[in-house]
């Protein structure tokens, strides 16, 4: 049985936790906000770039001649998973389901016979995968010093993978990170950057066949300079998407964390008047004892 | 009164502009070319260099643009700017570095890439002459 003293600073120190963990959920909360707005404002570029993408892809299916980016290197031999986490922890389940999507993706395609390389984008998913995958890790790339993601920290990630490519290292490349559904709903998402996947389903990729493009320079240059561009803009997306996950994530658990302490001071605190209680009533029955027998 | 269309210039971090203009000129890759309402369908890549948009009103604002492409239909253009700003914020040390840096690696390419490379330096410098032209934004 604690005692009086030792149940005291208990419950002290369950308040200052609480009072941590109210901090942090008001902060992840203000944060979220500028991190759904930064992921929305980048919607109409990242938006457009699909729509003409998939308008001059549709040009190229099935054609020969298609650049690299587009078509692939033909073989499926060795994969790139790229895995953007967070650079710090407490937000719940939020590293760890980004983790084991790409595990489970790692485990599939290393079973399958293929040569599996990872490169971690974060700091967290760097320190949970080298523990099993340490072998497999190529590269890492942390933002701890960033204070805002900014669309240059994207495209230095972009040119990273591109030169990987043009230097033959993989053949596909994968890129995984939570998407943002809303406060309390973040889903793993995996997406296939390399060869580049174009919405080309009917209807969606040819808006208005009346329009005829002209291209200026070629339609075959403009392909060129988009697809690499389109990578290091789907890495920024991504990053954005997973900075608004994380908070939301965090902003959930911190919550938790904050309702979980109140349940335990609560019962703390129950503990504490009954003790102090069973202590005054001892102390009078000794009082009384010792009145009657004298 | 001219028509007007709508103009949207976006960078992957904000919507810079969106508005409504009765001419725009962008830097293309094969030269400065303007657009009006009614233009035939176009996909260009873009040079750095600068915007102007002239509002309906007749009132111009430029933009400073270091590449990018522009999607130009009969009712639209959109612009799609990796690095795009008012020309009030136009630094130029921040452009003698980029040229300094285009010129170094034309500097050490092989033989055969070196002609694109100057290529690249070259039209940061042109973009510094067009600044100076424009005597708003050189100082």
């Amino acid at each position: 049985m604690p005692s009086l003293k030792d149940l005291k600073n208990r419950i002290s120190s369950v308040k200052s936790t609480q009072k941590i963990t109210k901090a942090m959920q008001m902060v992840a909360a203000a944060k979220l906000r500028r991190a759904q707005e930064a992921a929305t404002a980048a919607r109409p570029y990242a938006d457009r770039m699909a729509e003409v993408l998939s308008a001059l892809g549709a040009a190229y299916a099935g054609r020969d001649g298609a650049p690299a980016l587009l078509s692939g290197t033909g073989r499926d031999q060795v994969h790139l998973l790229v895995v953007a986490t967070g650079e710090r922890g407490l937000a719940g389940g939020f590293n760890s389901s980004i983790v084991r999507l790409a595990r489970d993706h790692a485990s599939r395609l290393i079973k399958d016979g293929k040569t599996v390389k990872i490169l971690t984008v974060g700091r967290k998913g760097n320190d949970i995968l080298k523990r099993t995958y340490a072998s497999n890790i190529v590269g890492t790339v942390s933002f701890r010093d960033v204070k805002s993601i900014g669309y240059a920290n994207a495209q230095s990630v972009g040119e990273k993978i591109l030169a990987m490519y043009e230097a033959g290292e993989f053949d596909v490349a994968t890129l995984f990170y939570a998407g943002f559904r809303s406060v309390i709903s973040q889903v793993p998402t995996a997406t296939q950057l390399i060869p580049a996947k174009l919405d080309t389903a009917p209807g969606a990729a040819t808006p208005a066949p009346s329009l005829v493009y002209e291209y200026e320079p070629g339609e075959e240059e403009i392909l060129k300079d988009l697809l690499p561009r389109n990578i290091s803009v789907q890495i920024f997306r991504a990053m954005l998407e997973n900075q608004a996950s994380f908070y939301g994530a965090q902003m959930t658990a911190m919550d938790n964390a904050t309702r979980n302490a109140g349940d335990m001071i609560r019962k703390l605190q129950l503990l504490y008047n009954r003790q102090r209680q069973a202590q005054i009533t001892k102390e009078l029955i000794e009082i009384i004892s010792g009145a009657e027998a004298l | 009164m001219a028509e007007g269309f709508k103009i949207d210039i976006v960078s992957p971090e904000r919507l810079v502009v969106s508005a409504t203009a009765q001419a725009v000129t962008v830097p293309g890759s094969e030269g400065y070319l303007t657009v009006m309402a009614q233009h035939s369908p176009l996909m260009t890549t873009l040079k750095p260099g600068f915007i102007t948009v002239t509002e309906l009103s007749g009132t111009s604002h430029r933009f400073f643009v270091t590449g990018g492409f522009a999607d130009v239909t009969p009712a639209s253009l959109t612009i799609l700017a990796e690095d795009a700003r008012p020309a009030a914020e136009f630094d130029r040390a921040e452009i003698e570095a980029r040229i300094a840096e285009a010129q170094a690696a034309a500097n050490a390419a092989p033989p055969e890439s070196r002609n694109a490379l100057q290529a690249i330096a070259d039209d940061w410098r042109n973009l510094l002459l067009d600044a100076s032209v424009n005597t708003s934004v050189a100082h």
